[in-house]
């Protein structure tokens, strides 16, 4: 991996780094890589690709709705920016 | 005066019900002791205002007869786990000037059963790290060597058993961040089976994995608080009941090592000598002991750094300066979150999103995490055809007893510390680390811990064996 790669990710993260920064981790992500990439000789004598994983989603029902507005203070209360009953946030578009 | 040191919650409990000390008296030690101790320790990041008023509360009712398990027994919470009206932050910048409007499960239950909630404790950076140097507010000192780490990532949870501060405190284990810092300090350390002990309001880091736990100073006390902790949580839909994984083999003392998987240099030779130690040890209780073979089980690491990160990327999303916690100021609404991530994540939790979302991305996706899932269902096969034959997994807990500040170097020495724990995650395995003595480095006496792995809801076996083996 290199630098200009490492950027991009930060990019689509959302989460400004330094080039120096992305630098070392170029580095340490080709030696955590070449570590964890191991897992690819272990796959290679599992099962089928068809098998279900074991975990899968549970979602429960859409029902059972708590009273309108009784959590809106409590949670607003922590928003860094509010207007009235809205979390208030820049002009999105321009 | 309250002697914290000769005190377990069992014989704490005793002494409330025949009015020994109140709880009031008992908290007030904790906070002295606290007070006395915890600058060159640093377990501490708040004692709650509260404590002594949730005290008086619970020796109004100890006074009025009732009987609950945890009445009046204070209890330290990892940064990471939420109580209402209290802050919580993870150890990260990101959830500055955050306080919880909700309490997890875990504290609701607590307070059912007559906790104290005395206050939360260091960690690595959302829970990510094994030796609480990630913590954003400095790390925490192993109370054994302060010029040691006490282990992680729930390194503060454990100092503060380790240090008589108090007897008992809560943790969160991904891939060892209970057992590595009790076994690093010397206490009990144990991670339940995934889904036992509902995460709703923990603040989540691999949501496949987390588990919570509790630090003790015996293996009774911890299946004491476990089971006040356990059960099915419709706040967390992947909690499960008594009945979800069937009862397997009868527990006829039988342990499997799978020395293959801890002879290599990696491994210093005082842990390596304990964990024989201790083998001596369960045969001289009558236990048989064998070897096994778990050829894939060296894969656990990594397949752990695989799945991890991808889950960190993804948990993480959330952290965005506009819900809560941390904002930064940009020039647009894109810009703030450039800033807010930056600044308010440190720089492991940035590296774990940013390599998250790599083996994530389209093109390396089936190469690395489509593998991983493939590997941990291949190793979790593997362990519980083991768990045919014998009852319980042993390997020591940690390869090296605790480390320096400053010693790994890099993020992967980092990440080795976890091999031996991070089996029992992949797998959903019960995990339980106990101390067993210690081993003199530069003058000073350094706790190891031997670690035990049963079979997926057999809780009882490790309390058993642990109990048999701790001489309780």
């Amino acid at each position: 991996m290199n630098r200009e790669e490492v950027l991009k990710l930060s990019t689509l993260v959302r989460i400004e780094i330094s080039d120096s920064e992305a630098e070392n981790l170029a580095k340490e992500f080709d030696s955590i890589l070449g570590y964890v990439g191991e897992v690819k000789k272990a796959h290679a004598k599992a099962g089928s690709d068809k098998e279900k994983p074991a975990l899968r989603n549970v979602m429960r029902e859409d029902t059972n709705p708590h009273e309108s507005g009784i959590y809106t203070e409590a949670i607003l209360k922590e928003a860094p920016a509010r207007e009235g009953d809205y979390i208030k946030v820049k002009k999105i578009l321009g | 005066m309250i002697d914290l040191a000769a005190l377990t919650i069992k014989s704490a409990r005793e002494a409330l019900k025949k009015g020994e000390f109140t709880s009031v008296d008992l908290t007030k030690a904790c906070i002295e002791a606290i007070k006395e101790k915890d600058g060159d320790i640093h377990a501490f990041l708040e004692v709650f205002d509260d404590a002594l008023g949730q005290a008086e509360e619970a020796d109004k009712k100890i006074k009025a007869g009732v009987d609950l398990p945890l009445l009046g027994i204070p209890f330290a919470l990892k940064d990471n786990i939420t109580v209402a009206g209290h802050r919580a932050s993870a150890s990260s910048k990101i959830l500055e000037g955050f306080v919880s409007p909700t309490s997890s499960t875990a504290v609701s239950k607590l307070f059912e059963a007559g906790a104290v909630i005395l206050g939360r404790t260091n960690c690595d950076e959302f829970a990510m790290g094994a030796s609480t140097e990630n913590s954003a507010f400095g790390p925490t000192m192993n109370p054994r060597d302060l010029s040691r780490v006490p282990g992680g990532s729930s390194g503060g949870s454990a100092a503060a058993v380790a240090g008589d501060m108090v007897l008992v405190s809560l943790g969160s284990d991904t891939g060892g961040s209970i057992r590595q810092p009790a076994a690093f300090c010397g206490v009990v350390g144990f991670k339940p089976t995934y889904g036992r002990v509902s995460r709703s309001g923990l603040i989540a880091m691999a949501s496949s994995l987390d588990q919570i736990g509790p630090f003790t100073k015996t293996v009774e006390d911890a299946e004491t608080v476990y089971d006040v902790l356990r059960g099915k949580d419709p706040m967390d839909s992947t909690t499960i009941d008594d009945s979800t994984h069937a009862a397997g083999k009868e527990f006829n003392k039988t342990i499997g090592v799978p020395r293959a998987f801890f002879a290599g240099e990696g491994v210093s030779q005082a842990v390596k000598d304990n964990l024989d130690e201790a083998i001596q040890k369960f045969i001289s209780l009558g236990y048989t002991v064998k070897d096994i073979e778990l050829p894939n089980i060296a894969y656990a690491l990594s397949v752990y750094y695989i799945l991890v990160p991808a889950e960190v990327s993804s948990n993480t999303g959330r952290f965005d300066g506009v819900k809560f916690g941390l904002h930064a100021d940009g020039k647009d609404g894109i810009e703030d979150y450039f800033k807010t991530r930056g600044a308010g994540f440190g720089k492991e939790v940035r590296r774990r999103i940013i390599l998250g979302t790599y083996v994530l991305s389209s093109g390396y996706y089936d190469a690395y995490y489509g593998s991983a899932l493939k590997v941990k269902d291949l190793i979790t096969a593997e362990l519980r055809e083991a768990f045919k034959e014998v009852d319980l997994i042993l390997t020591p807990t940690t390869p090296t007893p605790a480390f320096k500040f400053g010693e790994k170097s890099s993020p992967l020495d980092m990440y080795l510390a976890d091999i031996f724990t991070v089996p029992a995650n992949i797998t959903g395995a019960p995990s339980l680390s106990v101390p067993n003595g210690s081993v003199s480095i530069e003058g000073k006496d350094l706790p190891l811990g031997i670690l035990m792995t049963a079979d997926l809801g057999r809780e009882d076996n490790l309390f058993r064996a642990g109990k048999d083996f701790s001489g309780e």
